[in-house]
Protein backbone atom coordinates (compact mmCIF):
# COMPACT_ATOMS: atom_id res chain seq x y z
CA UNK A 1 0.00 0.00 0.00
CA UNK A 2 1.20 3.59 -1.08
CA UNK A 3 1.94 5.90 1.59
CA UNK A 4 3.87 9.36 1.05
CA UNK A 5 6.59 8.62 3.32
CA UNK A 6 7.94 5.23 1.73
CA UNK A 7 11.15 3.63 1.79
CA UNK A 8 11.43 3.76 -1.76
CA UNK A 9 10.65 7.27 -2.38
CA UNK A 10 13.47 7.89 0.36
CA UNK A 11 16.17 6.32 -1.62
CA UNK A 12 14.79 8.41 -5.03
CA UNK A 13 15.10 11.84 -3.48
CA UNK A 14 18.09 10.39 -1.84
CA UNK A 15 19.89 9.66 -5.14
CA UNK A 16 19.25 12.77 -6.51
CA UNK A 17 20.26 15.08 -3.87
CA UNK A 18 23.50 12.68 -3.63
CA UNK A 19 23.90 13.81 -7.07
CA UNK A 20 23.72 17.35 -7.12
CA UNK A 21 25.98 17.12 -3.68
CA UNK A 22 28.55 16.12 -5.97
CA UNK A 23 27.72 18.67 -8.38
CA UNK A 24 28.42 21.33 -6.21
CA UNK A 25 31.50 19.50 -4.36
CA UNK A 26 32.74 19.27 -8.28
CA UNK A 27 31.96 22.72 -8.90
CA UNK A 28 33.42 24.34 -5.56
CA UNK A 29 37.06 22.13 -6.44
CA UNK A 30 37.31 23.55 -10.07
CA UNK A 31 36.41 27.00 -9.10
CA UNK A 32 38.95 26.78 -6.28
CA UNK A 33 41.39 25.79 -8.02
CA UNK A 34 41.03 28.36 -10.56
CA UNK A 35 41.06 30.84 -8.15
CA UNK A 36 44.49 29.71 -7.09
CA UNK A 37 45.52 30.14 -10.55
CA UNK A 38 44.08 33.60 -10.46
CA UNK A 39 45.75 34.63 -7.64
CA UNK A 40 43.25 34.61 -5.21
CA UNK A 41 44.77 34.14 -1.67
CA UNK A 42 43.35 30.95 -0.31
CA UNK A 43 42.24 33.11 2.44
CA UNK A 44 39.93 34.59 1.27
CA UNK A 45 38.74 31.44 -0.41
CA UNK A 46 38.26 30.28 3.12
CA UNK A 47 36.91 32.83 4.18
CA UNK A 48 34.10 33.06 1.24
CA UNK A 49 32.98 29.40 1.99
CA UNK A 50 33.18 30.17 5.70
CA UNK A 51 30.95 33.35 5.12
CA UNK A 52 28.98 31.73 2.86
CA UNK A 53 27.94 28.65 4.50
CA UNK A 54 27.17 30.60 7.80
CA UNK A 55 25.60 33.15 6.16
CA UNK A 56 23.30 30.08 4.79
CA UNK A 57 22.23 28.73 8.46
CA UNK A 58 19.51 30.98 9.09
CA UNK A 59 17.33 30.20 5.86
CA UNK A 60 18.23 26.41 5.69
CA UNK A 61 16.01 26.40 9.01
CA UNK A 62 13.46 28.71 7.64
CA UNK A 63 13.53 25.88 4.27
CA UNK A 64 13.48 23.30 7.23
CA UNK A 65 10.32 24.69 8.75
CA UNK A 66 8.64 24.95 4.97
CA UNK A 67 9.74 21.05 4.35
CA UNK A 68 8.20 20.26 7.98
CA UNK A 69 5.04 22.28 6.44
CA UNK A 70 4.77 20.65 3.32
CA UNK A 71 4.97 17.32 4.74
CA UNK A 72 1.60 16.96 6.20
CA UNK A 73 0.61 17.20 2.46
CA UNK A 74 3.43 15.20 0.68
CA UNK A 75 5.37 13.47 3.13
CA UNK A 76 8.95 14.11 3.92
CA UNK A 77 10.72 12.78 0.52
CA UNK A 78 9.08 14.79 -2.48
CA UNK A 79 9.80 18.08 0.22
CA UNK A 80 12.83 16.89 1.39
CA UNK A 81 13.88 16.63 -2.67
CA UNK A 82 12.36 19.83 -3.93
CA UNK A 83 13.43 21.66 -1.22
CA UNK A 84 17.29 20.49 -0.66
CA UNK A 85 17.95 21.27 -4.20
CA UNK A 86 15.84 22.97 -7.76
CA UNK A 87 13.26 24.31 -5.65
CA UNK A 88 12.38 27.16 -3.50
CA UNK A 89 9.32 27.64 -0.84
CA UNK A 90 8.18 30.54 -2.40
CA UNK A 91 7.89 28.42 -5.35
CA UNK A 92 6.74 25.05 -4.31
CA UNK A 93 3.70 25.36 -1.68
CA UNK A 94 2.04 27.70 -3.98
CA UNK A 95 2.91 24.70 -6.44
CA UNK A 96 1.37 22.09 -4.20
CA UNK A 97 -1.31 24.52 -3.20
CA UNK A 98 -2.46 24.94 -6.56
CA UNK A 99 -3.22 21.38 -7.12
CA UNK A 100 -4.66 20.72 -3.80
CA UNK A 101 -7.21 23.70 -4.50
CA UNK A 102 -7.81 22.07 -8.41
CA UNK A 103 -8.90 18.90 -6.22
CA UNK A 104 -10.42 20.34 -3.33
CA UNK A 105 -7.89 18.62 -0.87
CA UNK A 106 -7.00 20.05 2.14
CA UNK A 107 -3.18 20.24 2.89
CA UNK A 108 -2.91 18.82 6.09
CA UNK A 109 -3.55 15.49 5.60
CA UNK A 110 -1.33 13.32 3.51
CA UNK A 111 -1.93 12.37 0.16
CA UNK A 112 -3.29 8.35 -0.11
CA UNK A 113 -3.81 7.97 -3.71
CA UNK A 114 -0.36 7.14 -5.46
CA UNK A 115 -1.84 8.84 -8.78
CA UNK A 116 -2.21 12.45 -7.26
CA UNK A 117 0.89 11.79 -5.39
CA UNK A 118 2.86 11.03 -8.87
CA UNK A 119 0.88 13.50 -10.56
CA UNK A 120 1.88 16.51 -8.06
CA UNK A 121 5.83 15.35 -8.70
CA UNK A 122 5.17 16.01 -12.30
CA UNK A 123 3.54 19.44 -11.65
CA UNK A 124 6.12 20.43 -9.49
CA UNK A 125 8.71 18.91 -11.70
CA UNK A 126 7.22 19.79 -15.16
CA UNK A 127 6.92 23.81 -13.83
CA UNK A 128 10.38 24.33 -12.53
CA UNK A 129 12.51 23.41 -15.83
CA UNK A 130 11.94 26.67 -17.68
CA UNK A 131 14.92 27.88 -15.39
CA UNK A 132 17.19 25.09 -16.08
CA UNK A 133 16.54 24.98 -20.03
CA UNK A 134 17.19 28.97 -20.46
CA UNK A 135 20.19 28.90 -18.47
CA UNK A 136 21.41 25.30 -20.56
CA UNK A 137 20.68 26.71 -24.18
CA UNK A 138 21.35 30.81 -23.39
CA UNK A 139 23.85 30.90 -20.59
CA UNK A 140 26.61 30.90 -22.39
CA UNK A 141 25.54 33.30 -25.13
CA UNK A 142 24.80 35.65 -22.49
CA UNK A 143 28.02 35.85 -20.72
CA UNK A 144 29.67 36.43 -24.46
CA UNK A 145 27.46 39.59 -24.86
CA UNK A 146 28.31 40.42 -21.07
CA UNK A 147 32.15 40.11 -22.02
CA UNK A 148 31.96 42.41 -25.06
CA UNK A 149 29.72 44.84 -23.36
CA UNK A 150 32.82 44.96 -20.50
CA UNK A 151 35.20 45.40 -23.68
CA UNK A 152 33.71 48.04 -25.12
CA UNK A 153 32.78 49.89 -21.88
CA UNK A 154 34.03 48.27 -18.64
CA UNK A 155 33.10 51.28 -16.76
CA UNK A 156 29.23 50.97 -17.96
CA UNK A 157 29.55 47.29 -17.31
CA UNK A 158 30.32 47.42 -14.04
CA UNK A 159 27.81 49.88 -13.51
CA UNK A 160 24.96 47.52 -15.41
CA UNK A 161 26.06 44.80 -13.39
CA UNK A 162 25.39 46.61 -9.98
CA UNK A 163 22.22 48.29 -11.06
CA UNK A 164 20.88 44.90 -11.70
CA UNK A 165 21.84 43.92 -7.81
CA UNK A 166 20.41 46.80 -6.66
CA UNK A 167 17.09 46.61 -8.29
CA UNK A 168 16.60 43.37 -6.70
CA UNK A 169 17.42 44.59 -3.59
CA UNK A 170 15.27 47.29 -4.00
CA UNK A 171 12.21 45.52 -4.67
CA UNK A 172 12.81 43.46 -1.83
CA UNK A 173 13.23 46.29 0.70
CA UNK A 174 10.16 47.71 -0.76
CA UNK A 175 8.29 43.92 -0.06
CA UNK A 176 8.84 44.92 3.69
CA UNK A 177 6.69 47.42 3.65
CA UNK A 178 3.49 45.21 2.13
CA UNK A 179 2.07 45.09 5.83
CA UNK A 180 2.61 48.69 6.77
CA UNK A 181 -1.25 49.15 6.31
CA UNK A 182 -2.30 46.82 9.09
CA UNK A 183 -0.98 49.33 11.97
CA UNK A 184 1.90 48.88 14.23
CA UNK A 185 2.41 44.87 13.83
CA UNK A 186 2.61 45.07 10.35
CA UNK A 187 5.94 47.70 11.04
CA UNK A 188 7.37 44.40 12.55
CA UNK A 189 9.40 43.61 9.41
CA UNK A 190 10.44 47.02 8.83
CA UNK A 191 11.67 47.20 11.82
CA UNK A 192 13.50 43.97 11.55
CA UNK A 193 15.46 45.00 8.33
CA UNK A 194 16.08 48.84 9.80
CA UNK A 195 18.05 46.39 12.98
CA UNK A 196 19.65 44.31 10.87
CA UNK A 197 21.23 47.47 8.32
CA UNK A 198 22.12 49.10 12.07
CA UNK A 199 23.85 45.97 12.73
CA UNK A 200 25.90 45.70 9.37
CA UNK A 201 26.86 49.64 9.69
CA UNK A 202 28.58 48.98 13.38
CA UNK A 203 30.33 45.58 11.47
CA UNK A 204 31.73 48.13 8.88
CA UNK A 205 32.70 50.49 11.47
CA UNK A 206 34.23 47.72 13.09
CA UNK A 207 36.53 46.38 10.24
CA UNK A 208 36.80 50.42 9.10
CA UNK A 209 37.93 51.64 12.31
CA UNK A 210 39.26 48.82 14.05
CA UNK A 211 41.11 47.49 10.97
CA UNK A 212 39.14 43.92 11.97
CA UNK A 213 39.01 42.04 8.89
CA UNK A 214 38.28 38.88 9.93
CA UNK A 215 34.71 40.25 10.61
CA UNK A 216 33.73 40.70 6.75
CA UNK A 217 32.83 37.11 6.43
CA UNK A 218 30.71 36.92 9.74
CA UNK A 219 28.96 40.68 9.38
CA UNK A 220 26.01 39.21 7.42
CA UNK A 221 25.14 36.24 8.96
CA UNK A 222 25.51 38.63 12.34
CA UNK A 223 23.44 41.32 11.31
CA UNK A 224 20.75 38.57 9.91
CA UNK A 225 21.07 36.26 12.80
CA UNK A 226 20.95 39.26 15.59
CA UNK A 227 17.91 40.93 13.47
CA UNK A 228 15.97 37.74 13.41
CA UNK A 229 16.57 37.13 16.82
CA UNK A 230 15.02 41.10 17.92
CA UNK A 231 12.07 39.96 15.59
CA UNK A 232 11.07 37.72 18.92
CA UNK A 233 10.90 40.51 21.69
CA UNK A 234 9.68 42.89 19.15
CA UNK A 235 7.03 40.25 18.42
CA UNK A 236 5.75 40.10 21.66
CA UNK A 237 6.27 44.02 22.56
CA UNK A 238 3.63 45.40 19.55
CA UNK A 239 2.88 42.38 17.65
CA UNK A 240 -0.61 42.50 18.84
CA UNK B 1 40.14 39.13 -25.08
CA UNK B 2 40.69 35.15 -25.61
CA UNK B 3 38.15 33.47 -22.63
CA UNK B 4 40.39 31.06 -20.14
CA UNK B 5 40.36 27.42 -20.53
CA UNK B 6 38.21 27.29 -17.38
CA UNK B 7 36.07 29.37 -18.91
CA UNK B 8 35.41 27.66 -21.86
CA UNK B 9 35.15 23.92 -19.87
CA UNK B 10 32.44 25.17 -17.60
CA UNK B 11 29.99 25.24 -20.01
CA UNK B 12 30.57 22.05 -20.94
CA UNK B 13 30.83 20.62 -17.34
CA UNK B 14 27.69 22.95 -16.42
CA UNK B 15 25.52 21.92 -19.43
CA UNK B 16 26.98 18.27 -19.27
CA UNK B 17 25.62 18.48 -15.18
CA UNK B 18 22.20 20.40 -15.88
CA UNK B 19 20.85 17.96 -18.66
CA UNK B 20 22.13 15.11 -16.09
CA UNK B 21 20.42 16.89 -13.17
CA UNK B 22 17.00 17.91 -15.01
CA UNK B 23 17.23 13.05 -16.24
CA UNK B 24 17.12 12.81 -12.41
CA UNK B 25 14.73 15.48 -11.19
CA UNK B 26 12.36 13.53 -14.20
CA UNK B 27 13.40 10.20 -12.71
CA UNK B 28 11.78 10.86 -9.44
CA UNK B 29 8.26 10.70 -10.65
CA UNK B 30 8.84 8.00 -13.83
CA UNK B 31 10.38 5.83 -11.73
CA UNK B 32 7.52 6.32 -8.39
CA UNK B 33 5.44 5.66 -11.62
CA UNK B 34 7.22 2.08 -12.21
CA UNK B 35 7.21 1.45 -9.27
CA UNK B 36 3.71 1.67 -8.18
CA UNK B 37 2.55 0.51 -11.63
CA UNK B 38 0.28 4.06 -11.92
CA UNK B 39 -0.20 6.52 -14.23
CA UNK B 40 -0.22 10.00 -12.65
CA UNK B 41 -3.62 11.66 -13.44
CA UNK B 42 -3.21 13.24 -16.77
CA UNK B 43 -6.73 15.27 -16.54
CA UNK B 44 -5.09 16.82 -13.52
CA UNK B 45 -1.69 17.49 -14.71
CA UNK B 46 -2.59 19.22 -17.99
CA UNK B 47 -5.56 21.18 -15.96
CA UNK B 48 -2.40 22.36 -13.74
CA UNK B 49 0.07 23.11 -17.31
CA UNK B 50 -2.58 25.27 -18.78
CA UNK B 51 -4.06 27.25 -15.84
CA UNK B 52 -1.17 27.33 -13.52
CA UNK B 53 2.30 26.24 -15.37
CA UNK B 54 2.72 29.28 -17.74
CA UNK B 55 3.28 32.14 -14.55
CA UNK B 56 6.13 29.82 -13.40
CA UNK B 57 7.37 29.26 -16.73
CA UNK B 58 7.24 32.80 -17.27
CA UNK B 59 8.78 33.42 -13.80
CA UNK B 60 11.46 31.16 -14.62
CA UNK B 61 12.65 32.17 -17.49
CA UNK B 62 12.92 36.02 -16.30
CA UNK B 63 14.86 34.76 -13.26
CA UNK B 64 17.47 32.62 -15.49
CA UNK B 65 17.81 36.37 -17.49
CA UNK B 66 17.93 38.13 -14.61
CA UNK B 67 20.49 35.75 -12.12
CA UNK B 68 22.34 34.02 -14.72
CA UNK B 69 24.14 37.38 -15.46
CA UNK B 70 24.47 38.43 -12.02
CA UNK B 71 26.01 34.45 -10.82
CA UNK B 72 28.54 33.96 -13.61
CA UNK B 73 28.48 31.03 -15.57
CA UNK B 74 29.87 28.22 -13.01
CA UNK B 75 27.00 30.29 -10.12
CA UNK B 76 24.61 30.21 -12.62
CA UNK B 77 24.88 26.94 -13.55
CA UNK B 78 24.75 25.64 -10.25
CA UNK B 79 22.53 27.64 -8.76
CA UNK B 80 19.78 27.04 -11.17
CA UNK B 81 20.57 23.08 -9.81
CA UNK B 82 20.65 23.67 -6.27
CA UNK B 83 17.72 26.12 -5.92
CA UNK B 84 16.45 28.61 -3.74
CA UNK B 85 18.32 31.44 -5.07
CA UNK B 86 16.65 34.72 -4.32
CA UNK B 87 16.64 34.36 -0.64
CA UNK B 88 19.72 32.56 -0.23
CA UNK B 89 22.17 31.55 -3.46
CA UNK B 90 22.01 35.01 -5.22
CA UNK B 91 22.51 36.77 -2.24
CA UNK B 92 25.28 34.62 -0.98
CA UNK B 93 27.30 35.00 -4.24
CA UNK B 94 26.63 39.16 -4.01
CA UNK B 95 28.18 39.23 -0.39
CA UNK B 96 31.10 36.72 -1.40
CA UNK B 97 32.30 38.89 -4.62
CA UNK B 98 31.49 41.87 -2.52
CA UNK B 99 33.82 40.90 0.29
CA UNK B 100 36.59 39.26 -1.84
CA UNK B 101 36.34 42.92 -3.64
CA UNK B 102 35.85 41.20 -7.10
CA UNK B 103 33.87 42.44 -10.03
CA UNK B 104 30.91 40.36 -10.96
CA UNK B 105 31.02 39.85 -14.80
CA UNK B 106 35.07 38.95 -14.48
CA UNK B 107 36.65 35.80 -13.95
CA UNK B 108 37.71 36.30 -10.69
CA UNK B 109 33.96 37.14 -9.74
CA UNK B 110 32.87 34.01 -11.40
CA UNK B 111 34.77 31.67 -9.17
CA UNK B 112 34.34 33.53 -5.99
CA UNK B 113 30.36 33.35 -7.05
CA UNK B 114 30.56 29.68 -7.88
CA UNK B 115 32.46 28.26 -4.54
CA UNK B 116 30.37 31.14 -2.92
CA UNK B 117 26.87 28.90 -4.41
CA UNK B 118 28.71 25.70 -3.89
CA UNK B 119 29.38 26.28 -0.38
CA UNK B 120 25.87 27.46 0.34
CA UNK B 121 24.16 24.91 -0.96
CA UNK B 122 26.32 22.11 0.99
CA UNK B 123 25.30 23.56 4.14
CA UNK B 124 21.47 23.90 2.88
CA UNK B 125 21.76 19.88 1.60
CA UNK B 126 23.29 19.14 5.09
CA UNK B 127 21.37 20.80 7.30
CA UNK B 128 18.13 19.22 5.70
CA UNK B 129 19.44 15.97 6.14
CA UNK B 130 20.72 16.52 10.16
CA UNK B 131 16.31 18.24 10.30
CA UNK B 132 15.11 15.46 8.44
CA UNK B 133 16.68 12.97 10.69
CA UNK B 134 15.97 15.00 13.64
CA UNK B 135 12.68 15.98 12.94
CA UNK B 136 10.51 14.42 16.00
CA UNK B 137 13.21 16.08 18.01
CA UNK B 138 13.39 19.50 16.66
CA UNK B 139 10.12 19.80 15.15
CA UNK B 140 8.28 21.06 18.35
CA UNK B 141 11.19 23.70 18.70
CA UNK B 142 11.23 25.18 15.36
CA UNK B 143 7.68 25.44 15.20
CA UNK B 144 7.41 26.90 18.73
CA UNK B 145 5.46 30.06 18.69
CA UNK B 146 8.42 32.08 20.70
CA UNK B 147 10.60 31.72 17.55
CA UNK B 148 8.26 31.94 14.48
CA UNK B 149 8.68 35.34 14.33
CA UNK B 150 11.94 35.19 13.72
CA UNK B 151 11.49 32.65 10.84
CA UNK B 152 9.06 35.00 9.83
CA UNK B 153 11.71 37.60 8.99
CA UNK B 154 14.12 36.00 7.59
CA UNK B 155 14.13 38.30 4.29
CA UNK B 156 14.04 41.64 6.19
CA UNK B 157 17.02 40.09 7.97
CA UNK B 158 18.68 39.18 4.90
CA UNK B 159 18.06 42.34 3.01
CA UNK B 160 18.25 44.97 6.01
CA UNK B 161 22.45 44.04 6.04
CA UNK B 162 22.23 43.12 1.92
CA UNK B 163 20.54 46.45 1.17
CA UNK B 164 23.38 48.67 3.82
CA UNK B 165 26.31 47.34 1.24
CA UNK B 166 24.92 47.34 -1.85
CA UNK B 167 22.28 50.69 -1.69
CA UNK B 168 25.46 52.86 0.47
CA UNK B 169 28.01 52.15 -2.60
CA UNK B 170 24.80 52.92 -5.05
CA UNK B 171 23.01 55.34 -3.73
CA UNK B 172 22.24 57.87 -6.63
CA UNK B 173 21.05 54.61 -8.73
CA UNK B 174 19.30 52.71 -5.79
CA UNK B 175 17.33 56.01 -4.62
CA UNK B 176 14.81 55.98 -8.12
CA UNK B 177 14.18 51.80 -7.95
CA UNK B 178 14.02 51.56 -4.05
CA UNK B 179 10.89 54.79 -3.98
CA UNK B 180 9.41 53.22 -6.84
CA UNK B 181 8.75 49.96 -5.24
CA UNK B 182 8.03 51.76 -1.48
CA UNK B 183 5.30 53.55 -3.44
CA UNK B 184 4.11 50.04 -5.03
CA UNK B 185 4.04 47.96 -1.83
CA UNK B 186 2.42 50.76 -0.18
CA UNK B 187 -0.36 51.03 -2.98
CA UNK B 188 -0.68 47.33 -3.79
CA UNK B 189 0.31 45.43 -1.26
CA UNK B 190 -0.69 41.91 -3.29
CA UNK B 191 2.08 42.56 -5.42
CA UNK B 192 4.25 40.85 -3.35
CA UNK B 193 3.00 37.04 -4.78
CA UNK B 194 4.35 38.93 -7.91
CA UNK B 195 7.74 39.26 -6.32
CA UNK B 196 9.78 37.58 -9.54
CA UNK B 197 8.04 39.77 -11.53
CA UNK B 198 9.25 42.49 -10.25
CA UNK B 199 12.78 42.35 -10.14
CA UNK B 200 13.58 41.78 -13.43
CA UNK B 201 11.00 45.22 -13.73
CA UNK B 202 13.06 47.13 -10.98
CA UNK B 203 16.59 45.73 -12.57
CA UNK B 204 15.12 47.50 -15.91
CA UNK B 205 13.73 50.33 -14.22
CA UNK B 206 17.47 50.58 -12.19
CA UNK B 207 19.80 50.06 -15.32
CA UNK B 208 17.44 53.14 -17.00
CA UNK B 209 18.24 55.64 -14.14
CA UNK B 210 21.93 54.33 -13.98
CA UNK B 211 22.71 54.66 -17.99
CA UNK B 212 21.32 58.44 -17.66
CA UNK B 213 23.15 59.59 -14.69
CA UNK B 214 26.23 57.97 -16.12
CA UNK B 215 25.56 59.38 -19.98
CA UNK B 216 25.80 62.83 -17.34
CA UNK B 217 28.48 61.65 -15.93
CA UNK B 218 27.03 61.94 -12.45
CA UNK B 219 27.84 58.61 -11.82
Amino acid sequence: MFTVNDSPLFLLAALVIAYVLGQSVFFLVKAWRRAIELGISRHTLRGTVTGSALFSIAPAIAILLGLISLSRFLGIPLPWLRLSVLGALTYELPAAASVAKILNMPMDQPVIDPSVYISIAWVMTIGILSGLLIILLFQRRMQARLQRMKQKDARWSAIMMDSLFVGMIATFLGMVFTDVHKGLPGFIPVFVMLFSAVVMMLCGLLIKKLHWKWLENYAMPISMLSAMAFAIPLNNWIGG
Amino acid sequence: MKPSLYEQKIHTWGRVSLVLAILMFIAYPLFASLYYKVQPDYGLVLQWLLAVAPVYWAVGAIEAFTFGPMLGSGGAYLGFVTGNLTAMKVPAALRAMQIAGVEPNSEKGEVISTIAIAASSIVTTLILVIGMLLLNTLRPILESPALAPAFANVLPALFGGLGVVFLSKNWRIALTPMVLMLILFLIKPSMSSAISLLIPFSAAITMVVARVLYKRKMI
